[in-house]
């Protein structure tokens, strides 16, 4: 019993205050046919060394020397006193501050971090966070739908350059209450997006990233302009990192986008096989109260001391039930915690530091890429810290042949569009140093000999 | 103090800094008019005072570490330390969420005996562990509901049933899965009342979902009855995972006639609950609905030595789809995983037996001390409900005025006013992880805050006196609302 801490005295001291003869006898409502067998298929249990031997050995077989791989996750660095404070037992094994007076800390937090967020988006509101981007964009179609007042429609017109793994979690979880995605077809020569007014007369929302998923900037004030125009709301999908050197989507054409929404995981969280990331979301003042998820204001005691609470809970399934703005109830949390002690570990000038290294590593990865005899970029136009490559030989062969020798290289985008199979979108971040990219470009090198030789 | 009003402007603490000199030209160059103007707008501070900040500010929080934390239908029992840590090892932490199979062995194996040990604690046929939390888990088994009546052309069914006493979470999932709600009455023992269920179902019932152990904090007697019941109708079950530590290796979902239900491995499989999350809900199914499970799943080439592959759509053609970008809250499943392995099979099953234990011994302690449970006639399950009406009646001392002074004493308050069909009521649930001495210790603090009501109720009444704040103004909060930080003043 590893952390149950009866002592047989205990259990029939307990079991006498009870008046029962037995544990067993507790579980006398239960109908006799349906009691369980033993879980016997579950193996019997270890100690804490055992399974620290056999999950260090699983671990350590999952390692990999170098990785390019971006597509959603980034590796960044981590400073070294986030997940020290972040494990704390205060921050990690609280739940949702539904106490206030015994909730300090972590409200205290969250209201900076929708400060800080909100600066970063240059937008005016953001909440206590939900789940990832991908489900943060489909709560931001959700939201915008209900939140349009200029018309009735169900149809979202998408950007067809988003994350493809965020499309396909939003038809999940849209399709049901009847939206439509309209996906709008990227031009095969920059990969960015153009928007005509007719197109998007009559739709809820247009939604688009930026970066795109190919790393490239779409012409965010035009769409955005053209798009609030006609009547649609404007859903920002942003990297937060991007942010330090990207125009904010609070000042996205005349009058910035609606919603804004993102992926936290560049903020101080490990790429972690893709999770617990957070979901980033915020939106202009005037619609907060369409918006889902926790929201934490500021208010006083009754000494008139400030203090922190969670507002607007009309909108929550634990008091509007069926008439709530989402069912989401726990979010991340511990993410927020960790991206706020991020932020604030990095300042102003360390975020744009690891925003140009980046670039600027990129750009390096590019250059020296494109030397080589059949390697182009494959869109036109300005990108930030990822671009896709065209290859000369299927990006699936490049990725396998560069990982068995010890370098992950990057997407593979057949994976996603069989047009792209020469393709593969590759990162880079601040963590890669000038050796790393050149270690990079001979192992390519070399497997793009190999293959093209004949043998 | 908030960490903004530590900031100074100018202060560049550089640890963090790294080596980026010479690019800004460049940049303004490459981005052209996609360049930001404006100020990125994040607070300036130090390291050391970054690190102080928030370490004081955790110093502000109830936690499982510090209290007893009794809070009902959330399952707050230790987070074993060692999980943490071996989720935690760089080969995990390190591991892109894309990278190819061969390199994610290691990872793949836990998750997929995850998949089994889950299937035998539920009794169900197939599991998908990707949905991030109770209510995605939720989400997931109503759309499963969804696709199986859709893929028989059995387009009309348009309802799923609510028992009243159910988590917010059951009917604005539904709504969310495009359904209608209609709430079924509870009986004044806590059971379903099954002629009301029986007249409410019908050609548009999608399905029933239902928790048991129910929130009322006993076990559900009529199940079987309520199975048969949705199923003649031609209906499927849910079953809501919350309250699952109550019944862990005593009885099984599946066995129960369940046809789909998830399960919160933030509560049930001790990962933290973090403040408010990450959670994770896997989805178990019977096998009607195995085909519509979300994607990915991990499958395995079986004998000595398997292999592992992700299963995605091409798979599974007839899956509801995917719920995150990637697999869910990943590393929350190691640490269930790590959970299942220290305990093993037996180990799981006690955790029942104890927190069916602990529950029982604290009700009639309780009563003993003078309240009245709402169930006295009822074995509790993993957690009971007391009613203060009479205290709120005779002494003018609300649930809300007990749990408040709970906080005075060291003790987080249990879940207040919930469910909502019993009054001035507190649900408790004290889990296998506390000590009797620890129980004795609530149930003596409940005595006295008893005796404070009858001879100084404005002591309860006024409480907490010794948190960082008192009570606070809500309505202001959410009237004159401040959700960000202004260093100017708004007028």
């Amino acid at each position: 019993m590893p952390f149950i801490p009866h002592t047989p005295l205990d259990q029939q001291q307990m079991l006498e205050v009870i008046g029962a003869p037995d544990i067993e006898a507790l579980f006398d409502e239960i109908p006799k046919g349906l009691r369980a067998e033993k879980l016997n298929q579950i193996p019997a249990g270890i100690s804490e060394m055992a399974l620290g031997q056999m999950m260090n050995r699983r671990a350590r077989q999952d390692e990999v020397d170098l990785c390019f791989l971006g597509a959603g996750a980034y590796n960044h660095h981590i400073p070294a006193a986030i997940w020290d404070l972040v494990a704390r037992g205060e921050f990690m094994t609280a739940y949702t501050p539904y106490q206030a007076e015994a909730s300090q800390g972590t409200l205290q937090l969250i209201y900076e971090f929708q400060t800080m967020i909100s600066r970063l988006t240059a937008m005016e509101v953001a909440n206590a966070s939900v789940y990832d981007g991908a489900t943060a964009l489909a709560e931001a179609m959700l939201m915008a739908v209900r939140a349009n007042k200029r018309n009735r429609s169900k149809r979202i017109l998408v950007a067809g350059n988003i994350h493809p793994q965020y499309l396909e979690t939003c038809r999940t979880i849209v399709k049901p209450q009847g939206l439509t995605l309209d996906v709008l077809d990227y031009d095969p020569r920059t990969g960015r997006v153009d928007l005509d007014s007719d197109r998007v007369q009559d739709a809820a929302a247009l939604a688009v990233s930026y970066p795109n998923f190919f790393g490239g900037l779409d012409p965010v004030d035009q769409l955005t302009d053209i798009a609030s125009a006609a009547g649609a709301l404007v859903i920002g999908v942003v990297n937060p990192t991007a942010l330090a050197l990207l125009k904010p989507p609070g000042h996205w054409g005349e009058n910035g986008a609606d919603i804004v929404v993102g992926e936290g995981q560049p903020l101080g969280i490990p790429m972690a096989s893709g999770g617990p990331f957070l979901g980033l979301m915020c939106c202009k003042k005037q619609i907060v109260r369409q918006m889902p998820g926790r929201i934490i204001g500021r208010t006083v005691d009754q000494r008139n001391r400030p203090g922190y609470t969670l507002t607007l809970q009309a909108r929550e399934q634990h008091i509007r039930r069926g008439k709530a703005t989402s069912n989401i109830c726990t979010n991340q949390g511990l993410l927020v915690t960790a991206a706020t002690l991020y932020l604030s570990l990095m300042g102003n000038e360390g975020l744009r530091q690891v925003a140009l290294q980046s670039h600027a590593g990129l750009k390096n990865l590019v250059g020296q890429a494109t030397a080589i005899p059949g390697v182009q970029a494959r869109f036109e136009g300005p990108v930030f810290h990822e671009q896709v490559l065209e290859l000369p030989v299927l990006a699936e062969v490049v990725v396998r042949k560069m990982a068995e020798r010890g370098i992950v290289p990057g997407f593979d985008l057949g994976v996603v569009d069989a047009g792209l199979d020469h393709c593969l979108l590759v990162n880079v971040t601040e963590t890669k140093t000038g050796e790393d990219i050149d270690a990079f470009i001979s192992c390519l090198n070399a497997v793009i000999q190999s293959e093209m030789s004949p043998c | 103090m908030l960490i903004y009003e530590r900031s100074r402007a100018g202060r560049q603490a550089r640890a963090q800094y790294v080596s980026a000199k010479g690019l800004d030209g460049q940049i303004a160059e490459d981005l052209g008019e996609h360049l930001r103007q404006s100020e990125v707008g994040l607070p300036e501070v130090s390291e050391l005072e970054t690190v102080r900040h928030y370490t004081n500010l955790s110093a502000k929080n109830f936690a499982i570490d510090r209290q007893f934390y009794p809070l009902g239908s959330c399952t707050m029992k230790y987070n074993p330390r060692g999980a943490h840590q071996v989720a935690s090892l760089p080969g995990f932490l390190n591991r892109h969420p894309l990278a190819p199979d061969a390199n994610s062995q290691g990872y793949m194996a836990c998750l997929f005996e995850l998949q089994n040990y889950l299937k035998e604690v539920t009794g169900m046929q197939a599991v998908s562990l990707t949905p991030m939390a109770g209510a995605q888990g939720e989400f997931a088994g109503v759309a499963m509901i969804r696709a199986y009546h859709a893929k028989r052309g059995d387009v009309q069914r348009t309802e799923i049933l609510v028992p009243e006493a159910a988590h917010g979470t059951n009917p604005a999932t539904a709504v969310m899965c495009g359904f209608t709600v209609r709430e079924i009455p509870v009986t004044n023992d806590g059971d379903v009342d099954l002629e009301a269920l029986k007249a409410a179902v019908g050609p548009a019932t999608a399905g029933l979902m239902m928790t048991n152990p129910s929130t009322c904090g006993v076990f559900e007697r009529q199940v079987q009855a309520i199975a048969e019941t949705v199923h003649d109708a031609g209906g499927l079950l849910y079953y809501d995972g919350a309250n699952l530590n109550a019944i862990l290796g005593q009885v099984r979902p599946g066995d129960m006639g369940f046809d789909v239900l998830h399960m919160n491995l933030h509560k049930t499989f001790a990962t933290p609950h973090g403040g408010g999350g990450p959670g994770s809900g896997p989805v178990g199914v019977g096998p009607r609905l195995v085909p519509f499970l979300p994607t990915p799943m991990v499958g395995s080439s079986g004998g000595e030595s398997p292999t592992y592959r992700w299963l995605d759509h091409k798979d599974c053609p007839d899956s509801i789809g995917r719920l995150s970008c990637f697999m869910g809250n990943a590393g929350i499943l190691l640490r269930a995983y790590a959970y299942a392995r220290l305990l093993g099979g037996e180990g799981l099953h006690r955790v029942g037996e104890y927190a069916t234990l602990n529950a029982n011994y604290m009700a009639k302690s309780l009563e003993q001390a003078g309240f009245t449970l709402a169930y006295p006639t009822r074995r509790a399950t993993h957690e009971f409900i007391v009613s203060l009406s009479k205290e709120a009646k005779n002494q003018g001392v609300t649930a809300m005025d007990f749990a408040k002074r709970l906080l005075d004493y060291g003790f987080h308050a249990p879940t207040t006013y919930f469910p909502l069909l019993v009054p001035e009521c507190l649900l408790i649930e004290p889990t296998e992880t506390e000590s009797k001495a620890e129980i004795d210790g609530f149930v003596s603090a409940m005595a006295q805050i008893l005796e404070e009501a009858r001879v100084e109720p404005e002591r309860v009444t006024t409480a907490p006196h010794t948190l960082p704040i008192s009570r606070l103004d809500d309505v202001k909060a959410a009237r004159d609302l401040d959700l960000a930080f202004s260093e100017v003043a708004e007028g």
